[in-house]
């Protein structure tokens, strides 16, 4: 059977950062094939690749035997290839059967729009998927689901020949995901090949013939799904020597300080309960989109909750108060520094003392004196590398940024910190430095709460590893019970069979 | 009920709703003509009227310009500069050649605006500054430039050729030829806007910038492509102002962006891009002007017509915010069934 798309050593990098080398597989037509790998292994630059949004730094896309190059999304869509993202990508102004037609609407007379038949083709397409959404209304409103089936029926529509899924199902309930395969299984069996990206294992054996694994931007292997095992899969996606990063101290845990009950808030994560003693690192580990970063806000109380307690040294926290959390000594170090840690064009010092003007100001006044002296503190105890303390904290490079966040909220005191994906998009130096300081901190009696989906590091740092899925909390394991099997088997919900 | 009936009567229900904005224009201005004209016969005159509506030509040109930049999420300020730079090249052009036809001296105008639309497009798209900056800026460069070149000259009527300044007051089966051309304009943007791929991608753009972007629809080239409408409307806009009035230096048109921006608020497009109608600018570019004479003729302090119009801009965004309120929610109770 000749490839009908072939992806042929692929490359791409951002900046200094290979986000993809050197990878190739095969897709054959009436064949599903599934890509899985860990977050960040590079899955995502592939479907972005193939959807004509990059281009490839170097390597070929071939479409039956002939080389296609891809200079931008219209390319993509003219040689037959839909793209069905994680996130929906429609107009919510605009009407459901102009969202499906878009660019591509029947003409009538005079060039002009018919819409009717652009309509009827609408209609004529969810009949063939077995719903009932109106053609006439808006995208609006419309549900996650519903808004992939529109973006199916878009695929439907232009008779794509190759059709790519970014993790569709990861926001559909059971009876979705459902109408979904047996969608995506029809098209399948009308020739189209599929290329399925999804973390969860039954959905691929499902769904699949052949899988392709990637691991840190590189191709692992491709095989027929009938030649491997689940088993074997995670261990190709995770297996990786666990390098000498992690140099965690032995701290005899205290007491507890930190005490989640119950926690609660629809429909992102349910009946959340665990402790964090002092001395203690407990990871947060479990896929992207679990729950975790929500469950962190909302203990730290930026994202309200529906149900359940927050104690912090037997003080009970108010849902939604943040300030109150701060004063209990509770510190977020947040995912997104860019967004949510710091102010980039303010200056270092600025940014260091920000959760403090108040402690640091005299008669209500700020003065510089008192916030350089604390950002040189903290800025030299985490060896942050910067020319000035009064540049903007945006020239730092993004490892010294994210040390600036730990300054910022190292200097308050912090009781708790948590920290979510600490050490995401730094090099490894400064990889091991911020470990350095959690395990210090740990050591000098701090409770560290850490959400990390990079698996060394949770095995390499956590005394206690609490896997989620799906908004609950699925497993706890102690450092000699966690490996790299044990907790992806938890995070995807696969059975433990090794 | 059959489930056909039922989408049906939703639809119907919907489309009445989404109407209710052009409507209510509608009404508004209804009740303001009634009431005037009740206080004031007068105001129902054949002059009168014919002076609203020559005003109303010029301001809703700009209007259907602006609307179809808003509807991509951009906003075009420049609108007023570009109009005195066209209504001084235009009027000096003429003041040169009295000859010259009328058609041309349009196609003059529409030509000048249409350059700065193309400069304020590919600012914005290739310059990547929101586009309410770089029309900001275009404004005081293109008013700078005309102050430059008109100096404190300025062209009065008698410098004019009669042939241009009696288009200004010519009729057509009883309507005024600037009205005319001001339909003309509103007919074939609404056309487009409404029954071509362009128009829909125009409103795609709006509507979510990303997702336009991965649909393959060529945003840079629409984007500026909108300007230049924008732009090459003000232009036409600048003659129409010259013929009118007569008068044209260096000042012509100062301002008149915020009553261009405020007419296509007030007719319900959306300030976001996405949704709205070149209908709608123009009712609120007739209301608007509907409303400055009305309270001339019923006496009524000039002064408050700001702050009349300023409310109207206030509860328009306001009845938007409601009604898209009110369809958000009856379109989620409105989801799929499984068939």
């Amino acid at each position: 059977m000749a490839a009908l798309l072939r992806v042929r050593g692929v490359s791409k990098s951002f900046g200094a950062v290979a986000a993809v080398r050197d990878v190739s597989f095969d897709l054959y037509g009436g064949e599903a094939h599934a890509l899985v790998g860990e977050n960040g292994a590079g899955k995502s630059t592939i479907v972005k690749m193939l959807a004509g949004v990059h281009r490839p730094d170097d390597g070929t896309l071939e479409l039956d035997g002939t080389a296609l190059a891809l200079n931008g999304p219209a390319d993509a869509k003219a040689a037959g290839i839909a793209v069905i993202y994680q996130e929906p990508t429609l107009f919510p102004d605009l009407s459901v059967a102009e969202n499906i037609a878009m660019g591509r609407q029947p003409l009538g007379r005079f060039n002009t729009i018919d819409r009717a038949a652009m309509v009827s083709q609408a209609a004529r397409l969810f009949t063939r998927l077995g719903v009932s959404i109106d053609p006439n209304r808006p995208a609006r409103g419309l549900s996650i689901a519903d808004q992939q089936l529109v973006e199916i029926a878009k695929a439907l529509s232009v008779d794509a020949r190759v059709v790519v899924m970014d993790e569709p199902t990861a926001a559909l309930t059971g009876v979705e995901v459902e109408r979904l395969f047996a969608v995506a299984r029809s098209l399948r069996d009308d020739g189209a090949a599929l290329l399925f990206i999804s973390h969860r294992f039954e959905e691929i054996t499902a769904l699949c013939q052949r899988v392709t694994i990637m691991r840190d931007g590189k191709h692992v292997s491709t095989d027929l799904l009938a030649d491997t095992s689940v088993d074997e899969m995670v261990r190709r996606m995770v297996g990786r020597d666990l390098e000498a990063l992690f140099p965690k101290q032995d701290v005899e845990p205290g007491a507890t300080v930190l005490k989640v009950q119950g926690l609660t808030r629809d429909p992102v994560f349910q009946d959340i309960s665990f402790e964090v003693k002092a001395g203690e690192i407990v990871a947060l580990a479990g896929l992207v989109g679990s729950g975790r970063s929500e469950v962190v806000q909302s203990i730290f109380g930026v994202d309200p909750r529906d149900a359940g307690t927050v104690e912090v040294l037997g003080k009970t926290l108010k849902p939604k108060n943040p300030k109150q959390a701060m004063a209990a000594g509770v510190a977020l170090v947040p995912e997104d520094r860019r967004q949510q840690g710091l102010v980039m064009e303010l200056s270092i010092e600025r940014n260091v003392t920000l959760p403090r003007s108040r402690s640091l100001s005299q008669l209500g006044f700020l003065t510089g004196n008192s916030e350089r002296r604390s950002a040189k503190e903290w800025t030299e105890r985490l060896k942050t590398k910067y020319g000035r303390l009064s540049d903007e904290v945006g020239t730092l490079s993004g490892g010294n940024q994210q040390k600036v966040v730990l300054a910022k909220w190292l200097a308050t005191g912090p009781r708790v910190l948590i920290v979510d994906e600490p050490t995401r998009g730094i090099d490894v130096g400064t990889k091991a430095e911020v470990h350095r300081l959690m395990s210090s901190l740990a050591a000098e009696g701090v409770a560290v709460l850490m959400v990390s989906s990079e698996l060394p590091e949770v095995l390499g740092m956590a005394d206690r590893v609490l896997v989620m899925r799906e908004g609950r909390l699925v497993a706890e394991l102690s450092r000699t019970e966690a490996t790299e099997e044990s907790v992806m088997f938890a995070a995807t919900g696969q059975e433990a069979t090794v | 009920m059959t489930a056909v009936q039922l989408t049906a009567a939703r639809r119907n229900s919907l489309s009445v709703v989404l109407r209710a904005r052009e409507l209510g224009i509608v009404i508004a201005l209804g009740l303001l003509v009634v009431v005037t004209a009740i206080s004031n016969p007068r105001f129902l005159s054949g002059q009168s009227v014919r002076d609203i509506l020559l005003n109303t030509a010029i301001l809703a040109v700009l209007a259907v310009g602006q609307a179809v930049v808003v509807i991509t999420r951009n906003i075009d300020l420049s609108v007023g500069s570009v109009l005195g730079l066209s209504a001084f090249t235009v009027g000096t052009l003429l003041q040169n050649n009295p000859g010259l036809p009328v058609v041309l001296a349009l196609l003059v105008g529409a030509a000048v605006g249409g350059v700065c639309g193309v400069l304020n497009g590919v600012l914005v798209r290739y310059g990547k500054v929101p586009a309410l900056v770089v029309t900001l800026g275009t404004l005081y460069v293109v008013r700078g430039v005309t102050y430059f070149w008109a100096g404190g000259s300025q062209i009065n009527a008698d410098e004019l050729p009669p042939g241009f300044l009696s288009f200004g007051n010519a009729s057509l089966l009883g309507v005024p030829v600037l009205v005319l051309i001001a339909a003309l304009a509103l007919v074939v943007t609404a056309i487009v806007l409404r029954n071509y791929r362009v128009g829909r991608e125009l409103y795609a753009m709006g509507s979510s910038p990303q997702a336009a972007q991965l649909a393959g629809i060529p945003v840079g080239r629409r984007t500026v492509g909108a300007f230049l409408v924008s732009g090459a409307l003000a232009g036409v806009a600048g003659v129409l102002f010259a013929a009118r009035f007569g008068t044209i230096d260096a000042a012509a048109g100062t301002g008149l962006e915020l009553n261009v921006v405020a007419a296509v608020v007030v007719g319900g497009v959306a300030v976001f891009g996405g949704s709205g109608s070149v209908w709608g600018a123009a009712l609120g570019a007739l209301l608007l002007t509907t409303i400055g004479s009305a309270l001339a003729v019923l006496e009524i302090n000039q002064f408050w017509q700001q702050a009349i119009v300023g409310g109207l801009i206030l509860l328009a965004i306001g009845a938007d915010r409601l009604v898209a309120v009110r369809v958000a929610a009856g379109l989620k109770k409105r989801g799929s069934h499984v068939g």
